[in-house]
């Protein structure tokens, strides 16, 4: 990466995602207390998944890059989004 | 090592390094190609070996040379060998180095340095399976798939033979992703991605599966040392886990192995067959695509390896259905190549016998592949000698021939140096004879009824499995005198200059052995790698 497409984030920013995070993580604690049954493994990887999009967005600086990495990205997640959902055949159904 | 006296240019001379550590620590991806064709290859004939003594046990019903623990051991030695350490890496690493920058027409692969690193981390991983063999509880008796609760209990020595081809996933990623940059970004002015050869689309296609897959094969082997060393319970239902999960894991990544391990083959058939027909490619455009689409929906059908794991029936049904998918892609390939052939003027030298084996017993294990993929005929034949006859069929007969194809092919070309015809032939009709008699055979008694992965068989089975011993020693033979043949021929053997096969891609433009940089001018591609009409009269392109 040359210096002209290095992006800095300020540390407010940083900060605040941060704290976002660990509210997060609080809320996935917090689900787990409630009688929502099946619905509760929903709402963990939901949560999960906004805090990884979180970390890959700007911690990881995704949200600063071009498109073509993005799509490789988005190609990379997909396959594996796919993969999970096809076992799904399986443990659903059993 | 110089085979030959060679041009000042060529990659044999121009160096900088002496001895050894011109080759080991060689960025130039001709030396690295090298030294996974050498290392790749050591490690089937290891393989090949293994099998011998298999087929060796399995000749006579009771133990004829070793006991069943032993047997266990050695086929999943072979298994490991073959899979991790010979067909995933053989052709991308092997031949997809040596060539694939060249057709593209570029100087060396987009990182050179993180393709050494490929190598090494290859040969460091490998050596690991290699030690575990002889320390802790001895060489790992779970199969290749490392199956749970068996491989996170047994007392061999599986942490650490996984933890090598943990390594080696490394390698194949990082060669993936290279291969992906390189054609992406260091084609030549001119080379469009129509005008790709089809040895590179298969490359490119293969390396998406293997940056995308190879992934979870690792987390899935760290799993297992988990379990094994932490105790973590994952796959142990007592603890609330789920063993199926493993085979799912398992599975993910090592059903589109497979795909890493056919399509370059498939590549190298779809570069030699218009070759040696003297006729443009029948449907370029159709095999190339067909290679993103095996390498995609390939991708999806993993639960077909599960039908009778206890996987739900939705599950078996929704695998059964993505299997035949797959059958299309395939047969527009096979469909293409024969197509090519039709109305060609063929030439029948040992790369074409190979690569028409090759769409033979593709064809073969291909169609033994809808048996499996169906369900209702899998439970029959799950677990028995039929799988082991189908997966060879494709495995050896698919890929395996298509490697011998490429050797036969391409290596005269970096060595400058040709095999004699004759004895290339005479290997050639050994071994498709022996591979037909020792896996037909297999097919046979699987429908029968025989399990695989016994030592011992009852005495009805007798018979046929003498005849698929004897098959092995034809094959054993055909391929001694190949190897003796081809490698005499290479060192020693008559000069090979020009393009003596008469090949339109770029890699037929350059001189032999190629120069370290590959082109002694940028080159300019003006037409697609099968226009043989603009071959010139002295066969130069």
């Amino acid at each position: 990466m040359n210096d002209q497409s290095h992006h800095i984030i300020s540390y407010r920013k940083l900060t605040g995602i941060w704290l976002a995070l660990l509210a997060l993580t609080a809320l996935t604690v917090g689900i787990t207390r409630l009688e929502l049954g099946g619905y509760k493994v929903l709402g963990a990887l939901t949560i999960a998944c906004l805090k990884a999009g979180l970390v890959i967005a700007v911690f990881m600086h995704m949200k600063y890059e071009g498109r073509l990495l993005r799509w490789l990205l988005f190609l990379a997640l997909l396959t594996l989004a796919i993969f999970i959902g096809l076992t799904f055949f399986d443990v659903l159904y059993r | 090592m110089i085979p030959a006296q060679h041009p000042q240019t060529s990659f044999w001379n121009d160096t900088g390094k002496t001895g050894i550590a011109s080759w080991i620590f060689s960025t130039d991806h001709k030396r690295i190609g090298l030294l996974y064709f050498y290392s790749t290859f050591g490690f089937f004939l290891v393989g090949v070996l293994l099998g011998l003594l298999l087929r060796l046990e399995l000749m006579a019903p009771g133990r004829t040379i070793m006991g069943a623990a032993t047997y266990n051991a050695v086929f999943t030695v072979h298994g490991v060998t073959m899979i991790f350490l010979f067909i995933l890496p053989g052709l991308p690493g092997g031949f997809g180095n040596l060539i694939m920058p060249i057709q593209v027409g570029a100087r060396d692969v987009a990182f050179p340095r993180l393709n050494l690193l490929s190598w090494w981390l290859y040969i460091i991983g490998a050596a690991i399976v290699l030690v575990s063999l002889f320390t802790g509880g001895g060489p790992p008796d779970t199969g290749w798939t490392f199956y749970v609760p068996f491989s996170a209990r047994t007392g061999t020595n599986v942490t650490l033979a996984v933890f090598g081809v943990f390594i080696i996933g490394f390698s194949a990623i990082l060669t993936g992703l290279n291969f992906i940059t390189t054609i992406h970004r260091l084609r030549a002015v001119g080379m469009t991605w129509g005008r790709l050869p089809l040895f590179t689309w298969s490359l490119y296609a293969t390396a998406w599966v293997q940056v995308l897959a190879t992934p979870i094969l690792a987390i899935t082997l760290a799993l297992i040392m988990a379990e094994r060393t932490l105790g973590t319970g994952l796959f142990d239902p007592t603890r609330g886990g789920d063993p199926i999960m493993f085979q799912h894991l398992f599975w993910i990544y090592s059903h589109p192995a497979v795909y890493i391990m056919i399509l370059p083959a498939m590549g190298v058939v779809s570069d030699i067959i218009p070759v040696f027909s003297r006729k443009p490619i029948f449907g370029y455009k159709m095999i190339a695509f067909s290679s993103l689409a095996i390498a995609a929906a390939g991708s999806l059908v993993w639960g077909h390896h599960m039908y009778t794991s206890g996987m739900s029936d939705t599950a078996v049904l929704v695998f059964s259905f993505l299997t035949f998918i797959v059958a299309i892609p395939s047969a527009i390939k096979v469909f293409n190549w024969v197509s090519t052939l039709y109305k060609g003027s063929i030439s029948l030298e040992a790369p074409m016998l190979f690569a028409l084996s090759f769409i033979l017993l593709f064809s073969i294990g291909g169609l033994s592949g809808l048996i499996l993929g169906a369900a209702a005929t899998d439970v029959h034949v799950h677990d028995t000698h039929f799988v082991v006859g189908h997966f060879h069929y494709v495995m050896f007969g698919g890929t395996g021939f298509a490697f011998f194809a490429a050797m036969h092919y391409w290596l005269p070309k970096f060595y400058g140096r040709r095999y004699a015809e004759k004895p290339a032939i005479v290997a050639w009709a050994l071994m498709f004879t022996g591979f037909n008699i020792l896996y037909f055979t297999m097919q046979v008694l699987g429908m029968q009824g025989m399990p695989r992965r016994y030592y011992d068989y009852l005495p009805e089975f007798a018979t046929l499995n003498l005849v698929s011993t004897i098959g092995s020693w034809i094959l054993a033979v055909g391929l001694v005198i190949m190897l003796v043949n081809l490698f005499r021929g290479l060192w020693w053997g008559a000069p090979f200059t020009g393009n003596p096969w008469g090949g339109a891609s770029l890699e037929w433009s350059i001189p032999t052995p190629p120069p370290t940089e590959n082109f002694l001018e940028e080159p300019v591609v003006t037409h697609g790698p099968y226009e043989f009409a603009s071959l010139k009269n002295d066969g130069t392109v």
